[in-house]
Formats: C-alpha cells, structure tokens, sequence
C-alpha cells in the first residue's frame, strides 16, 4: 500500500513537472528566447551561489553529525600511523577542496552574463602555470614521503619476539592456528585437509613441529602489548583480513601466504571502557568480495593479558591430538568430544 | 555497397528478422537506421543503446539500495517480479551480489564506455575534424554490431537460471573461476567473460578507427594543435582503450579456460567445500594484475571524453577561450602516459611487496598534478568570463566540482599507508562514484544537451533540463559525501546487511536517507530520459545553424546535416576553436581566415 502511495506521488510529480515545463516552453515563446534565457541565467547563477553557500554549511553539519560514529583511537601501533597520516592529508585535501569549489561556484556567479561586461581574452599564462605545477607537485611529494616512510615501518619485518598466528579464510568463516611452545606452525599441504578427519589445515602429521599446534575457528586471542605476525592464507577463493580498529588489512589469497604484523595496544576490556560499549568486540572482518556469504564472514578477536592468553592456550588441545587420539595420553577422559572434534570446537567457540 | 550490408545484416540476424516479410523497400530503411554506416546514426544507436543500459543499470541501484536502507524490511512487490530471488519480499544474497556486479559492469562498460566514447567520438571527430565520416565505416558499423551482441549476451545472462555473473565487476578468480563457489559462477560467468570478449573487439574497432580518422582525414588548416580538446580526448581515450583492451581479452579468456578447460593460471592450492582441487602453480593475483592493467586506463577512458567535452563547453559558454590550451593538451597525455603506470594502487594490500608498492604510490600521486593543472585551467577559463548557465555549462561547472571532490579522496588511497585502511571500504565506493561514475555521468549530459541540437535539429526543453542538473547535482553529494564516513568508519564494501556486526551497524539512518535520496535521484534520470525521447519529436526546432556562436567546424554544417556531413567542399580551418571575445568580437569561427591586423596571443 505504501510502496502503491510512494509510486502514486512520484508519478504525480512526474505529470505536473512535464505540465510546467511545457507551459514555461510556451511563455518563453511569448516573452521572447532572448529574454527567457537571460531571467533562467539569472536563476542559475544565484542557485549555484546559494548551492556554494548551503553546500559548505552541509559539509560542516554532515561532520558534526557523524565525526562520532567514525572510528575512535586506533588500537595498534601501527594505526597510529595510518590516522596521522589520515589527518594530515585530510588537512591539506580541505584546505584544497575549499579554496577551489569557493574559486569555482564564485566565479561562476560573479561573472554570469551580463550586458555591460565583456569576456576577458586569456588564453595563457606560462607563469601562473607553472605555479600550480609546481606548488601541488611540491604538497603531494611531501606526503609521498610520509606515506611512504609509514608505509615502510608498518610493511617492514616483524620484530623477532613476535607471537605467529596463522589465519585462513575460508567460504564464509575463519581457522587459526597457534604454533604451540615450539613456537613453529608445522608444515601443511592442502591435498591433506580433510576436517572429517579432525585435519581442516592440512597438517603433515609426520612434522614433529605440528604436534602441539592448536587450532581454533572463529576467534581469536592475541596478547596486549606483544607484537603479532599473522601468516594469512585462504582455502578457497581470494579473502581479506580486515582488522579495523588496528587499522590493518592483507588480503588472504590461495594458494599464496601473505603477511602482517602490528601490536594490540589495548585489551578487550580496556576497549569497553573506552568506547562506553559493553558489547564492544573486536570483529575480524572480510573485506574482499568472496561470495555470497562475504558480508556475514565475521570473526572476532580477544586482545587479554599474557597470564589469562596462555591459559586459554594452555586449555585447548593440540589438534594433533584430535585427529590422533590414540596418541594422546588422556585419551580416555577425553574420548567422547575426540570422537567429534569439529563440532567440539565449533561449540566452544559459540559459547565463548 | 548495399550487398555487404544486406549479407551483414542476414549474418546479424535477430534485429531483421521482423521486417523480412516487407520486401525490397525496407532495404533503405535498414541502411538507413539499422546496419548504418553514416557516423552521425551510429553515434546515435550508441547513445540510445547507453541510455537503455543506463535505466537497467540504474535500476539494479535502485533494487539494492532498497536492501541496503531497509535490510530488514519485506517489500512484497519484489516477490512478484523477481519470484525466488527476492523471496518474501526480501533481496536474497545471490541477487544482491548479481545485482551488484551487474550494476557495476553495465555502467562502467556498457554505458560509460560505449555509450560515452561510442557516442561522441563518433558524433564529434568527422564534425569537429572537417571529415565526412569515419575512415572505414563500415568497421564502425561493425563496432556498434559487437557492441550490441555482447549486449545480447550480457542480457541474456540475466535470465538464466542460477542468475548472472556475482563475482564483482572486477570479476576475481578463483571466486570466478571456481564453478562449486556459487550460481552467480555458473553458466552466468562464461556469458559475462563471452559478453566481455565480444565488447573488446567492438572497443577495438571502435578505437582504431577514431585514431586513423584523427590522424589522416584532417580537413584542410587542421593542424593537430588546432583541434578543439573534445577530438584531443577522445584521441587520447582510444589510444589508451586500444593498448589496455588486448591486457583484459588475455586475461578473460584464461580465465575461461581456467573455468572449463582445466587449466591452471589463477588457480593454486584449492579445497573448496571440502573437495580438494588438482590445481597447483596458478597464481590468483596475476589476474588482478591483468584486470587493472586495463583497469586503471579504464577509469580515465571513461573520464577523458568527459573533460573533454567539459573544456569545449566551458569554453563556448564563458565565452572565453579555454585557458592554457597546451597544457590542458600536456596534461591530458600525461594523464594517459601515467594511466598505465598506477594499476598496482588497486593491489596495495594484496601481498604486493611492500617496495613495489611505494613505487606506485609515488606514481599514483604523481597523476594528481595534472589533474591539478586541468582543475585550475578550468576555473581559469570561468574567471572574468561572461557565462551562459545552459544545461550543458551547468553540468560542466557541475563535473568540475565532482572532479575536484573525487580527485582529493584520491590523493587519501593513492597513499598505501592510508589505503591499508580504506581499501574495500565505502570510502573505495565514495570516491570512485563521484570522481568517475558521477562526474562523467555529468560530463556525458553536458554534451548530450550541448550537441542534441546537432543531433536532431532541436532542442531539449531547458525547465526539464534545469531540474533534471539540480536534483542530480544535489543527489549526488547527499548520497557519497557522507558515504566517505562509512568508509572511515570501517565499513566494508559490498556488505549487504550489516545488523550482525558490533562496529558496523550503527550507519542506519544514513543508509536510508542515501536509499531515498537514490531513487529521487533515479526518477530525476528518468525525466531526463523523457525529455531526450520527446524533444526528438516535439522538441522546439533549432533554426540557426550555430545556436550556441561556437567556433568549431561541426556548426558550419547544414541543420540537418546528410550523409557527408557538408553539402559543398569540406571548409578549410585557419585558426584554432577558442578565439572567444577576441578584439572585442563575440566569437571567431575556425574558418575565418585570420586577418592582417588581429592581435596575437
Ligand atoms: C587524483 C587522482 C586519483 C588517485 C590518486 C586515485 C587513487 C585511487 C586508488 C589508490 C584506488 C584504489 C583504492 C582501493 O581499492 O583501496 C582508487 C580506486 C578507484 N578509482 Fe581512483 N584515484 C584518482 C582518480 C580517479 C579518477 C579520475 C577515476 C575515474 C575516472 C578513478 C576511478 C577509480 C575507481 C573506479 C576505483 C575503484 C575500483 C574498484 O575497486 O572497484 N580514480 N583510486
Ligand atoms: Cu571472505
Ligand atoms: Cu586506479
């Protein structure tokens, strides 16, 4: 009914404009091209002045009305440098985006046509020219310097003490895989995944590096103040890693591992103290098109403290285990949930 | 002559099929309107041919801003035409992502690419160059019949049964490699990549023979830098479509042998639900490698007929002649020069090496100073001018301002530090609407309201017009200005509901106000498409032969220009287009010869 009602008004709208514009064909007819023309010049100009003026006033409101809801403090350390950066260039960009729609819609109404002026013959002007060659090519090499000097340091090798978590995104969901006190992930090979059978990575189980190994889905935990490198890769089609409140993003392709590393700066805690938000998560998000589950394929990720990481490390159990358990010394007190790792995992995630 | 037509026509097939019981007199009606070779008709089929794609694409906007406004609400009249893919009233997720990829490839290939450059460089270069038609038209007829079969075959795609292409415009493998990764990657994506293959060979065509027709059917006078910046752009624009096309015809059909030939080029490493692939050694990033090696030039092939045009129709309606014609002329290649050197900004967080990456950043940002010089060129040529707002100088003072809002959220993704950030975000969606999809939009109608007059021998009506450039100038920064804050927010692109998410969900009172906005914008287009097919018609008749007291050759033809375009001899050029208020006279056409004692510049 309200749609029927929305389409009545548009088609309304429609008919009456279509009657103006016929009739305003007819009085121009009457009054004269010449005149017509000149009165609508009129109009126009003072509608792009008045569009300049109100236009300007909207980009101020549009800030005050959504500054609030755009990220606050960025949550690593690299994110510090990606929103200074941000900051910097969006200094210059405003400075740059007023003085030029002011120069355009000004120029525009002041110099409207007008019976006693004459256009100005000005076909050139080398020295101007290359003024406004110069000056922007000067402004832009000096971020391109910034940017690029950030770009290094975030981009550049991980420190040596770094924890290593290898994320895999997968149609819709992801796997990570913690390597364990050897602090090595074990080898793995695709042709071997096979999560029946307890092995989603892929592990080469005669790798000794793989038997303490833990995988998990779906979240993630990672240590306040501890730098992280993430080893990213994807199982099916092209993924990303979106990690928005680090500012940080590598794209998860098969087939070809891809890195990055930063330092949570705040726990999850600390997070809901700042942002007032009880419910405040970190979230893992996709950002790579990969299908129709793409905009669901969230994870979250838990930033604690060293002595609460390494307990939560310490209670789950090595997926060597799971897909073995005959090696596995406690294999009895454990053999009902071995016997379905998957769906073990999958709901302790759920009630986490 | 007529015989290569007709067998054309009977290979051709569908568009004959309903005339064959006419008999002998149809055959002029068909070289006539149909299979014709006369520049000015092709220029038209491809410009109607756009605005058809523009309703279909602009709706499927329309149908998934409806989704993204009101993801939770039931819009039962969905259901009834769209059955199982709106089930409930509701936008399943494979429609959405068809809709979206389908929006996406019909508005950047189909319309701003045929129906931008199709249209005016085949209108402008024989007018504007003193020519009387293409320097073969028959291959330009053949362009626009390419055109129409992928076209076809783009169509069709829609109605297959698990839906069109969903992969994205840019069409990614292994997602659009990978059958067993969704319908939208069924017998959707071999049409797409067929559709897309078909459309290249037309681009080709269509490109080679603007540069021959530029650079050998020059009229008497017509000295490469005395030709108007509209012929310079669309000169630039094939040169750069006829490079970059080849780059993507590779790498669509590897793709399509990757899809059913089992071969291996973007595919490595593969378990897709649970079944593990053969496939090793393909690398899934060469393709993005190949796609923005055409991707890139793309954007300015879309954007240059665009200022183009822009600085023709400032000029003439400043009456001021453009300011710094040489270096609008050495920005436009340095643009083009540059275009193939920036692809990798789309592959920032790829995996890139980091190094290669700051190479690009250094290059991106570098394509910013010339788009610089052309803004200030612009507002140079408006400065102590005597403007007439036509609709036409209106949406050129229009795309100036959507060039400069865009081009500026370009220096923010050009910087791979801040792109770590933005990338795939609504920001991503912001910047390249407004600076590409909005703005060239806006030049496109410039010259459509500029030249209708050369095109039909009438006018658009102007109230039409007015409305139509302000609910659009107004509409467009309502929808993408604040778009920019979702992105700087986070929130990633191609999300179709986001209520499941902690930090993305609290945009809701935006995403409506965009959806409403949306549609008024969308019905202002439909007004404009109104306007176009009735003032064809009923359109007041234009009885000067040079309505706007333009310089260039294409107002020295008769009204109604024939087949050959000039009823006499070719006239002889003795000046360059922008003598505008010269020694105190209004304008001087190029074909006055210059006299003794005019004043230099
Ligand atoms: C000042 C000049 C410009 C710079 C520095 C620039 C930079 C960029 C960068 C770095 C991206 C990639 C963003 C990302 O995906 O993370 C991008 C996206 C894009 N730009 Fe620009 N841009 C500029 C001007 C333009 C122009 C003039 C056009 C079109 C005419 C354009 C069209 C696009 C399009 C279509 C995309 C997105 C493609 C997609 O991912 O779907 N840009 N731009
Ligand atoms: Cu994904
Ligand atoms: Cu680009």
């Amino acid at each position: 009914m309200q749609t029927f009602f929305i389409l009545a008004i548009l088609v309304l709208v429609f008919v009456i404009i279509l009657q103006i514009s016929k009739a305003s064909e007819y009085v121009s007819q009457i009054k004269g091209y010449e005149k017509a023309r000149k009165q609508s010049n009129r109009i126009n100009g003072f509608m792009l002045l008045g569009f300049l003026i109100f236009g300007l006033i909207g980009v101020y409101l549009c800030n005050e009305w959504l500054k609030g809801r755009i990220l606050g403090e960025p949550a690593s350390d690299h994110g510090e440098l990606v929103d200074r950066m941000l900051y910097v260039t969006l200094a210059v960009t405003s400075v740059v985006f007023v003085c030029t729609q002011v120069a355009l819609f000004w120029f525009a109404y002041k110099y409207q046509e007008s019976d006693d002026r004459k256009a100005y013959y000005y076909p050139h002007n080398n020295r101007l020219e290359l003024i406004w060659t110069v000056i922007p090519a000067i402004t832009l090499t000096v971020l391109v310097g910034f940017g690029i000097f950030y770009w290094f340091k975030i981009t550049g090798p991980a420190p040596k003490d770094a924890m290593v978590v290898e994320v895999v995104g997968k149609q819709f969901g992801w796997e990570f895989r913690y390597p364990g006190a050897d602090g090595v992930l074990g080898k793995k090979y695709f042709k071997k995944v096979d999560a029946v059978n307890g092995n989603p990575a892929g592990q080469l189980w005669e790798d000794p590096a793989n038997y303490d190994d833990v995988f998990v889905e779906q979240e993630m935990h990672l240590v306040v103040g501890k730098p992280v490198q993430l080893v990213i890769g994807a199982k099916d089609v092209i993924h990303d890693v979106g990690l928005v409140h680090f500012r940080m993003k590598m794209d998860a392709v098969p087939g070809t591992p891809t890195t990055m590393w930063f330092t949570p700066k705040y726990t999850t805690k600390e997070m809901k103290e700042k942002t007032g938000n009880k419910d405040f998560v970190y979230e893992l998000s996709c950002d790579q098109m990969c299908g129709k589950g793409h905009w669901s394929m969230r994870g979250t990720i838990v930033v604690e403290t060293q002595e609460e990481f390494d307990a939560w490390l310490a209670s789950k159990k090595p997926q060597y285990l799971v897909a073995n358990p005959d090696k596995d010394p406690n294999a009895k007190k454990d053999s009902a949930s071995a016997a379905l790792p998957m769906v073990s995992v999958v709901a302790q995630n759920k009630i986490n | 002559m007529s015989e290569t037509l007709m067998t054309t026509a009977t290979v051709a097939g569908q568009a004959t099929t309903h005339h064959e019981e006419h008999g002998h007199h149809q055959e002029s009606f068909i070289s006539k309107y149909i299979f014709s070779m006369d520049h000015k008709t092709i220029a038209k089929q491809f410009l109607i041919t756009g605005i058809v794609w523009a309703i279909v694409g602009g709706l499927f906007s329309v149908l998934f801003r409806l989704q993204l406004g009101y993801p939770d609400r039931a819009f039962p009249i969905l259901e009834t035409f769209f059955g199982q893919w709106a089930k409930g009233g509701q936008i399943q997720p494979e429609f959405y992502y068809g809709l979206v990829t389908m929006h996406g490839t019909v508005l950047v290939f189909f319309v701003l690419t045929a129906g931008l450059s199709g249209t005016f460089a085949n209108l402008l270069i024989p007018l504007q160059i003193g020519a009387r038609d293409m320097a073969s038209p028959f291959l330009n007829m053949l362009s626009y019949w390419f055109f129409f079969l992928a076209s076809v075959v783009m169509m069709s795609s829609i109605f297959v049964n698990t839906g069109p292409a969903s992969g994205g415009w840019t069409m990614y493998p292994p997602l659009s490699a990978l059958k067993q990764a969704g319908d939208g990657q069924k017998i959707g994506t071999d049409l797409w990549l067929i559709s897309m293959a078909l459309f290249i060979v037309s681009s080709l065509l269509g490109g080679l023979n603007y540069i021959s027709t530029i650079l050998n059917m020059r009229t008497k006078g017509m000295s490469m830098t005395r030709m108007p910046l509209t012929i310079w752009a669309v000169f630039f624009t094939a040169i750069l479509g006829v490079l970059s096309f080849p780059v993507l015809l590779s790498g669509a059909i590897l793709l399509l042998f990757d899809r059913n030939l089992g071969t291996s080029f973007y595919l490595s490493d593969i378990v897709i639900n649970g079944e593990v692939l053969p496939n090793e050694g393909g690398s899934a990033i060469l393709y993005q490698h190949l796609f923005w090696f055409l991707g890139h030039p793309e954007v300015y092939i879309i954007l240059l007929p665009a200022m183009g045009m822009v600085s023709e129709i400032l000029s003439v309606n400043s009456r001021k002649p453009i300011f710094g014609y040489m270096a609008m002329l050495g920005s436009l290649f340095a643009i083009a020069v540059l275009a193939f050197l920036v692809w990798a900004h789309h592959m920032f967080v790829t995996g890139l090496n980091p190094f290669l990456g700051s190479v690009f950043v250094l290059l991106t940002l570098l394509i910013a100073v010339p788009s610089a010089i052309k803004v200030f060129n612009w507002l140079t040529t408006l400065w102590r001018g005597n403007i007439r707002f036509t609709p036409a100088a209106l949406f050129a003072i229009g795309f100036v301002s959507l060039f400069i809002s865009g081009g500026l959220t370009g220096i923010f993704l050009g910087n791979s530090t801040i792109d770590i950030h933005l990338h795939d975000t609504m920001f991503v969606v912001a910047h390249f609407h407004i600076v590409m999809g909005v703005a060239s939009f806006f030049g496109m109608y410039a010259g459509v309201y500029h030249w209708f007059p050369k095109m039909f021998g009438r006018y658009l009506n102007n109230t039409m017009a007015y409305i139509h450039f302000w609910v659009t100038m107004v509409g467009a920064y309502l929808i993408y200005w604040p778009m920019h804050y979702q992105g700087l927010a986070g929130v990633p692109r191609r999300y179709l509901d986001k209520s499941g998410w902690v930090n993305f969900n609290n945009f809701r009172d935006l995403d409506q106000m965009i959806t409403i906005v949306t549609i008024l914008v969308f019905a202002a287009q439909l007004l404009f498409v109104f306007n176009f097919f009735y003032s064809i018609y009923k359109g007041r008749k234009v009885r000067s032969q040079n309505p706007w007291g333009a310089n260039t050759l294409e107002w020295t033809t008769p009204v109604n220009p024939g087949h050959g375009n000039w009823e006499g001899d070719i006239p002889e050029v003795h000046r360059w287009p922008y003598d505008y208020g010269k020694d105190g006279r209004e304008f001087i056409p190029q074909t006055e010869p210059v006299s003794a004692n005019e004043s230099k510049h």
